[in-house]
């Protein structure tokens, strides 16, 4: 069994639309061998609009907790805002209390407090869902908006899908990732066996394509990258080509810019199953057979009992 | 100082692109010093289009503790309190697990033995500097493979402004969670970029969200135009925000921007687009508060 986790670094250079086709495309090859698909892109959860996902189950996501003061117990001494390092106690007409923005739960003050006056409050934060898809089981989640712990809610859904992966027929997670390279990300990395980048030629896909094999070194993970909308900028491709080569990196492929891919986007489709004959389409397919080697590669232990 | 922000919930609309542009555009009127600070630190980008000397830099610490194994006496108060699972006890010694922690000070604080000592671990580093334009600006970047974006975030905007700049500008990370909160706290504006996709009007759903959470006024910049059918005004118009620009999809500027020109570059004319985007904001923000 294998997780393979797509991520990007900059933002909108097309990881969810290639999750999508892959999900379709490993459908189509192994049709009674559905993948488990996990949306890790928890504060900006697009995947199950091209998916055509129905619900199964739905659960709170509890998050962090923050702080209360009690005002009858409190003195108004300040200790809790002498220890917070977070200004998350304010006062406000001589009283002391949290701001919940700013909290961080951390519970510094709840220890210091000599009144017992402040109690931490659990948060909900979000939900998470499994659904049913025509691709395969799939684990996402919604974050609510301004909430903490979003790499929490990550390796919360992942861990459901890993123990799925464990006891199910299914022999490969696909993860989409977030974008940037901060904590939910490192979230979706942990515990994967190849990760794909898909980067742009563009300057600040470049730099960020860099910071994101910054990142991956230090997880023992396959790396492998492509290049959407390669044609928008040639000599931008070229670096990115050259770059690789430096790193020894192998490029599984080039995806030309394409308007059937937000069209599949706007009918809430996977580009390979709206328009299989269009140039993006034949790209991504080319791509995620070179992919599939690589996983079967990479794929650990499960598989291997299996097979045999 | 006047600070506006730029949002957008989904990566990749055009938030940069926006940021760099409005800070362009009111720095061509030579009245205005503009700072922009980059604090999208997972990934920032804008100073690949405004080319600055990083004059200066700063280091982001976080305070982790360090524990002196010769006083410890394994009573594991400090795992109690650490809500992080940052530090735990292992064969009657506590061990600490540095990217868990937040240094929040907690476990040092309590412990009775005074065994923990604080120690400054480097997640990020600041710069700043001048760009083109004569535009001034500040970026964080978070160290690969350290998971805290907050803090670095948190100390580029508390980096003292030694511009005495009159305007701030914002880039902020994509998403909607805890970065984007510190990125646009305590902004007098944020503007929302967004493209007419499914995903674009998703995102742009969850960003607004953010603001309202944080009483910040929004305005809406509708970036290539023409890209999808999602009805971006439509929402607006529910929502009572407006559209205070409309950039249409259009080759050449994805392949200036993927060059590293701006806008402004590509299409000068943008320049007087941005100053009567900022006086609009202007108004509504005098009109806010009132006479």
């Amino acid at each position: 069994m294998t997780q393979l986790v797509v991520l990007s670094g900059k933002g909108g250079t097309g990881k969810t639309n290639l999750s999508a086709a892959f999900s379709h495309l490993y459908q189509q090859k192994y049709p009674g061998h559905l993948a488990l698909l996990v949306d890790a892109d928890v504060d900006a959860a697009n995947l199950a609009l091209l998916l055509e996902a129905e619900e199964l189950s739905k659960e709170a996501f509890i998050g962090g907790a923050i702080a209360r003061i009690d005002p009858d117990l409190c003195t108004d001494c300040g200790r809790c805002q002498e220890v917070c390092r977070f200004d998350a106690v304010i006062s406000r007409e001589e009283k002391f209390c949290i701001d919940p923005i700013a909290c961080e739960g951390c519970a510094a003050c709840l220890y210091q407090c000599p009144e017992n006056a402040i109690a931490l409050q659990k948060q909900q934060a979000g939900e998470w869902y499994i659904s049913e898809t025509p691709y395969g089981k799939f684990f996402h989640a919604h974050l609510y908006p301004a909430q903490e712990n979003s790499g929490k809610l990550v390796a919360l859904i992942k861990s459901r899908a890993q123990e799925e992966l464990e006891n199910s027929s299914a022999d490969l997670m696909l993860v989409d990732g977030p974008p940037g390279i901060g904590c939910p990300v490192i979230s979706a990395v942990s515990g994967a066996n190849v990760v794909l980048v898909v980067t742009e030629p563009t300057l600040a896909g470049l730099h960020d394509l860099g910071r994101v094999l910054e990142t991956t070194t230090h997880f023992d993970v396959q790396v492998e990258v492509c290049i959407n909308k390669s044609d928008l900028y040639p000599e931008g491709a070229q670096q990115i080509r050259k770059y690789c080569q430096e790193k020894g990196i192998d490029i599984l492929g080039e995806i030309p810019f394409d308007l059937a891919i937000p069209r599949a986007m706007n009918q809430g489709q996977p580009v390979t199953k709206f328009d299989p004959q269009s140039q993006s389409s034949i790209a991504i397919k080319g791509i995620w057979e070179r992919l599939m080697t690589v996983v079967e590669k990479h794929s650990t232990e499960k598989e291997l009992i299996q097979v045999k | 100082m006047r600070r506006i922000a730029v949002a957008s919930g989904k990566g990749g609309t055009g938030k940069t692109t926006v940021a760099v542009a409005l800070a362009e555009s009111l720095s061509q009127d030579s009245e205005q010093i503009v700072l922009i600070s980059d604090c999208d630190v997972e990934a920032p980008n804008v100073h690949l289009y405004l080319d600055p000397d990083f004059e200066q830099s700063k280091a982001v610490h976080v305070l982790i503790p360090q524990v002196d194994e010769d006083i410890c006496t394994g009573c594991g108060i400090c795992s109690e309190v650490c809500q992080y699972n940052a530090i735990i006890l292992l064969k009657d010694r506590a061990m600490v697990f540095p990217s868990l922690c937040h240094g929040c000070g907690s476990c040092t604080l309590n412990c009775p033995e005074n065994a923990i000592r604080e120690i400054p671990n480097q997640i990020g580093i600041l710069e700043r500097g001048i760009g083109n334009g004569n535009i001034y600006l500040r970026h964080g970047l978070l160290n690969p493979g350290e998971p805290l974006t907050v803090p670095v975030i948190a100390a580029l905007r508390k980096w003292n402004d030694e511009f005495s700049a009159r305007i701030e500008i914002i880039d902020s990370p994509p998403g909607a969670s805890c970065p984007v909160v510190e990125a646009i706290r305590r902004v007098d504006f944020l503007l929302l970029v967004t493209e007419p996709t499914p995903f674009g009007l998703h995102d742009l759903k969850q960003a607004h969200q953010v603001a309202n959470e944080l009483g910040i006024r929004t305005g809406v910049i509708i970036n290539r135009d023409g890209l999808g059918e999602a009805d971006i005004q439509g929402y607006c118009l529910d929502n009572h925000i407006p559209v205070l620009m409309t950039i249409p999809l259009d080759r050449n500027i994805g392949a200036g921007l993927a060059r590293g020109d701006t806008l402004l570059e590509i299409y000068p004319e943008y320049g007087d687009k941005f100053r009567a985007l900022y006086e609009k904001v202007d108004q509504m923000l005098e009109e806010a508060v009132g006479p």
